[in-house]
């Protein structure tokens, strides 16, 4: 499908800003119009992104629907837009989390505004994030969703929402500077080796398949790559690097905390896959032992800190890590079934935690409290709620039949096969006290689940409780539904990604030489300008 | 050597002047003009400073993409940076001139001669953008400095504001003494006060004369560090900053550094083969600059006085594209660094623009707590302050982001990656500041019971020429990528005159010495 100039991805793109500022200009003051125009702008940009995408081809492992146009040529700066089996979904994901998560927001109730442009400024960010194929225009996109995040936790966040915004943003800020500066050096080094300064992530790819790229400085391949890692892992976020993320998600408003989990953590990784790994076949083959040993350390801290909980959000946010965890460890087995799984398991963790930050946003909305000292014998009072809640929280664990199993089956078993087959030099108790994690992860949320749900009611305010009003139904059942499509039709899910999350797996662990997987063709040379396959 | 400058007739350039002297003109004009009109009414002063910005403005425009060339006897060169570097003087001074006119009214402050001395402290920057000569440099200062430093002390009725101008002018003279006696050295030296006669002269056969060049190069680097606020010549501009008029803080920094940056550029140019001597030099105030402003600016309390080290932080930033630069003068364009000024200078109106909303007839409160909840009272402007603070942060898509890249790219290229890191590092700490007064302005505190009434800021926001001001700013900063291109091609098509002068030795005698149109610096 060669495509040049614009088309459906810069219309996805553009359309959330267009209907921020159709917001910004909404007249008067009624809440009503800004929340209909901010419902209705995201449910449609949904099905833009569902019907506009339908001609995706998950057969190969080429982009799709390219476009590209020279940006700041001097800089070798280009507005590319492109997509893939692992990004397809990162992108179905994100216009439907948006949406949902804008339902739940008519919850909110000062500075309706700005809550709601905000929302869809991140949204344009979080989508260019997932479709840029330009190092820049990736980090552009990457950098440009702090700031809404921190407003969005700033402004509308909890008590102790100050302190959590700052951190968010200079922890992620102080991170992906290395990024910037990762993508800067390579880009000289690509002029280096074939006189084009490009950012394009395919002519990159290119040169690093081909093993030109590093050619001229071969330590500075795992140099560029920890750079690279470090900005990634900090948005996963991986042991050790995780700490602003209980804060954050704990501080963000529902909607925040949704997207947060859903989406922005998915950003670290699909970095790795779209250009920790590609670009840096060797080192991350070299790193990938230290990176699996970071994995399972968050995955049993992650659980074992979030049972010590007593807020039933950080609980999540602390879960959060654990099972980005398993992400991570299925991407860095390079091994087909653990990438898939891994690349899977980020769409699990969005929709299951995400559908758990909605539960309990939708709580917190009737009582106020998060600490589970206030709650105790819901069961009683919100039967829908507690039926919905424990779907959720099963797919969290990762319960046959739901969306999680798969994932960290697939996750898991490509681990152990790696392990055993020695393509990742790692030993085999890795995958092992891994798969403990599992174990846990069903202790904690169950635990989460006694205390909040079961005993006697010693909050007098919670036997006033009315349970989910019918619209809140609705929306809790989308991400129930996907939870159980999830785990029945996993292959509808998997069957897309698959050749491109192969792409990726065979990049990182063929040796370089001309006959290896590229995403574009013919390697950039000064004489051709890099054009691109497609 | 000797003597050459004097050879023959000079070329007469008058494009190259018109810029200088259509600001001149518009300042004489504004003063005469003001005085002839009662002080309630000031719409004509305004409207003549713009329109002789605009006609300079006109000048400077229809010269881009000529070639480059020197004239005058070698006092006034045209060519694409100084060029560029003029138009953004004029963008910078019509922008403040913009904004003024309602903070200087609230305040209380004579605005009769803001605007004669804005445009005549923009007309010395001018001089100083479009020369190669020693004495053209050090008159150009002076009269930007002479009306910098009234300008300074314009809130006569501030104890602050006084003193801001007291220690300007103290510093300043000392800064003028460093960089004249520099400048005299540089003369003994070589006989000229050209700055092709440098090369030579550093080089010099005889090693006396050679090192006679050298401390007058170094001694004219530091007057021009003074003017940058390099560490450790720095330590004016915070109080400086914090005391003068908001908008007088916003024209001074966006005023003196393109300037004077422009012609350490020439002079280092100048003097590359005594690189090894200065490059140390440059390094080092990079680094101690940087990383000084930022971590001063983490313990300031003060939104001015955080911008003023910031200002430090970026001088710093730009030592950083000026080392890459010399380190590979034949890879590297100083490009840059003028889109680094560029996107500086108007952030920098922008966000002191925007701070003037915090200014009451009584007293100017520019706590950083001062700026909670501005959210609320006024919230285009504060958004455009959440964009600014972005920018100098280097947050994508603004124009300060695209800066910092371009000085990167070259430090990586010039394999100057310990600066690069430096920068990296700081720019990190600078984040928490920045995006500490990006939370002040967006998050309302719980009401501080002692400061909660603010009236004047809400009806400041009607102000047309502040909404002006801050939109222009803001959207020049939101689409400064955009200006890159353009930046690179006027470069490349007027490149630089070469270290050989063109001296065209004979030129129809019809032009003969016209009086050289004196800039008044006094009024």
């Amino acid at each position: 499908m060669p495509d040049t100039g614009f088309g459906i991805l810069s219309l996805l793109l553009a359309a959330p800003l267009v209907v921020a500022i159709l917001i910004g200009l909404a007249p008067g003051k009624s809440h009503g119009a800004i929340r209909a125009i901010g419902i209705g702008g995201s449910g449609l940009i949904f099905l833009m992104s569902v019907i506009g995408l339908q001609g995706f081809d998950g057969s190969t492992h080429r982009f799709q629907f390219v476009e590209s146009l020279p940006l700041i040529p001097q800089l070798g700066i280009t507005y590319k837009l492109g997509m893939d089996g692992i990004s397809y979904w990162l992108v179905l994901l994100t216009t439907l989390l948006t949406f949902l998560s804008l339902i739940f927001s008519v919850y909110v109730k000062e500075r309706v505004r700005a809550y709601f442009a905000l929302m869809l400024v991140l949204e344009t960010a979080m989508l260019g994030v997932f479709l840029a194929l330009d190092g820049i225009l990736f980090y552009c996109f990457f950098e440009a969703s702090l700031i809404p995040m921190a407003l969005l936790i700033a402004v509308w966040g909890g008590s102790n929402r100050r302190k959590a915004a700052i951190k968010f943003f200079v922890y992620t800020f102080a991170a992906s500077i290395f990024l910037l500066a990762g993508l800067i050096v390579m880009a000289i080094q690509l002029q280096q080796a074939t006189g084009v300064l490009s950012f394009d992530i395919l002519a990159l790819q290119a040169a690093a398949a081909e093993g030109i790229l590093w050619a001229a400085h071969p330590a500075l391949q795992m140099t560029i790559f920890i750079a690279f890692a470090v900005a990634f892992a900090v948005k996963c976020p991986m042991f050790p690097v995780h700490t602003w993320l209980p804060d954050a998600h704990t501080e963000a408003p529902t909607a925040g905390s949704i997207i947060l989990a859903g989406v922005l953590l998915k950003m670290g990784t699909y970095g790795f896959l779209r250009m920790g790994i590609p670009l840096f076949p060797e080192a991350s083959l070299e790193a990938a032992p230290f990176i699996n040993l970071l994995a399972v350390i968050g995955i049993i801290y992650g659980a074992l800190v979030a049972a010590r909980q007593v807020d039933v959000k950080k609980l999540v946010a602390y879960s959060s890590v654990a099972h980005m965890g398993f992400v991570m460890l299925g991407i860095f087995s390079f091994d087909s079934n653990g990438m898939i799984g891994g690349a899977y398991q980020q769409l699990n963790h969005g929709i299951s935690t995400g559908g758990l930050f909605l539960l309990i946003g939708l709580l917190y909305e009737r009582i106020h409290t998060r600490l589970f000292k206030d709650m105790g014998g819901l069961k009683a009072q919100m039967p829908v709620y507690a039926m919905l809640f424990l779907i959720m929280m099963l797919s969290s664990v990762g319960v046959p039949g739901l969306n999680g199993f798969v994932g960290e089956f697939l996750a898991l078993m490509g681990s152990f096969q790696s392990a055993l087959d020695g393509v990742v030099d790692m030993p085999i108790a890795l995958p092992i006290i891994a798969a403990t994690g599992v174990i846990f992860a069903a202790v904690y949320l169950l635990i989460m689940f006694q205390k909040v749900f079961y005993g006697p009611i010693t909050n007098p305010m919670l036997s006033r409780l009315k349970d989910l009003k019918r619209w809140e139904v609705g929306l809790t059942m989308c991400f129930v539904a996907l939870a159980f499509l999830g785990g029945i039709l996993p292959n509808i899910f998997l069957k897309p990604m698959e050749a491109s999350v192969d792409a990726v797996r065979r990049m990182a662990i063929e040796a370089p030489g001309p006959n290896k997987i590229k995403w574009n063709e013919p390697a950039p040379t000064a004489m051709a300008n890099t054009g691109e396959v497609n | 050597m000797q003597n050459e400058i004097v050879l023959g007739y000079p070329t007469f350039d008058w494009l190259g002047l018109a810029p200088v002297i259509a600001v001149i003109v518009g300042g004489l004009l504004a003063l005469m003009l003001e005085m002839a009109r009662p002080k309630s009414r000031n719409r004509g002063v305004v409207g003549v400073s713009l329109a002789s910005l605009a006609v300079a403005g006109w000048f400077a425009v229809t010269s881009i993409g000529q070639p480059a060339q020197e004239s005058m006897g070698g006092q006034v060169v045209r060519d694409g940076p100084g060029l560029i570097i003029q138009l953004l003087i004029i963008a910078v001074t019509a922008l403040t001139v913009t904004f003024s006119d309602a903070y200087l009214r609230r305040r209380g402050i004579a605005f009769g001669e803001f605007y004669p001395l804005a445009l005549w402290a923009a007309s010395g920057a001018m001089v100083m953008a479009t020369t190669r000569d020693l004495l053209m440099l050090f008159l150009g200062l002076e009269i930007m400095s002479i009306s910098l430093y009234c300008l300074a002390g314009l809130s006569t009725k501030e104890r602050r504001s006084e003193e801001a101008s007291l220690k300007y002018l103290l510093l300043g003279a000392f800064a003028s003494a460093f960089l004249l006696l520099g400048i005299a050295f540089l003369f003994g030296a070589s006989g000229s006060l050209h700055l092709s006669a440098l090369p030579g002269s550093l080089a010099a056969p005889d090693p006396t004369m050679a090192r006679f060049a050298e401390f007058g190069l170094i001694l004219v680097i530091a007057g021009l560090f003074f003017k940058l606020a390099v560490f450790p010549f720095h330590q004016w501009t915070p109080d400086v900053y914090q005391g003068a008029p908001t908008n007088v803080t916003a024209f001074m920094a966006a005023l003196v550094k393109p300037a004077t940056l422009i012609f350490l550029y020439r002079l280092l140019e100048a003097s590359l083969v005594a690189r090894d001597l200065w490059m140390p030099i440059i390094f080092w105030g990079a680094i101690l600059t940087m990383t000084v402003g930022n971590l001063s600016a983490l313990v300031s309390k003060d939104a001015k006085r955080t911008l003023a080290y910031s200002s430090i932080a970026h001088a710093g930033y730009l030592l950083v594209g000026l080392a890459a630069w010399a380190a590979s003068p034949e890879k590297i364009t100083p490009n840059a660094i003028l889109f680094y000024l560029v996107s500086y200078g108007i952030t920098t109106i922008g966000i002191f623009a925007s701070m003037t909303l915090l200014a009451t007839t009584t007293r100017e409160d520019t706590r950083l707590s001062a700026l909670n909840g501005l959210w609320r009272r006024s919230p285009w402007t504060a958004a455009a302050m959440v964009v600014f603070a972005a920018s100098l942060l280097g947050m994508p898509i603004f124009a300060g982001f695209w800066a910092k890249i371009l000085i990167l790219q070259d430090a990586f290229t010039a394999e100057q990656t310990t600066l690069a890191l430096v920068l990296i590092v700081n720019s990190i700490i600078s984040a928490i500041y920045y995006v500490n007064m990006g939370r002040e302005v967006f998050v309302e505190d719980e009401p501080e019971p002692m400061f909660t009434e603010n009236p004047p800021a809400r009806s400041a926001q009607g102000t047309l020429g502040l909404q002006v001001t801050v939109a222009i700013c803001a959207g020049l900063t939101i689409v400064g990528a955009l200006l890159i291109p353009t930046l690179f091609q006027s470069f490349e098509a007027t490149k630089m005159v070469d270290s050989s002068v063109e001296q065209a030795p004979l030129t129809p005698p019809d032009e003969a010495w016209p009086e050289k149109p004196e800039p008044v610096a006094k009024q």
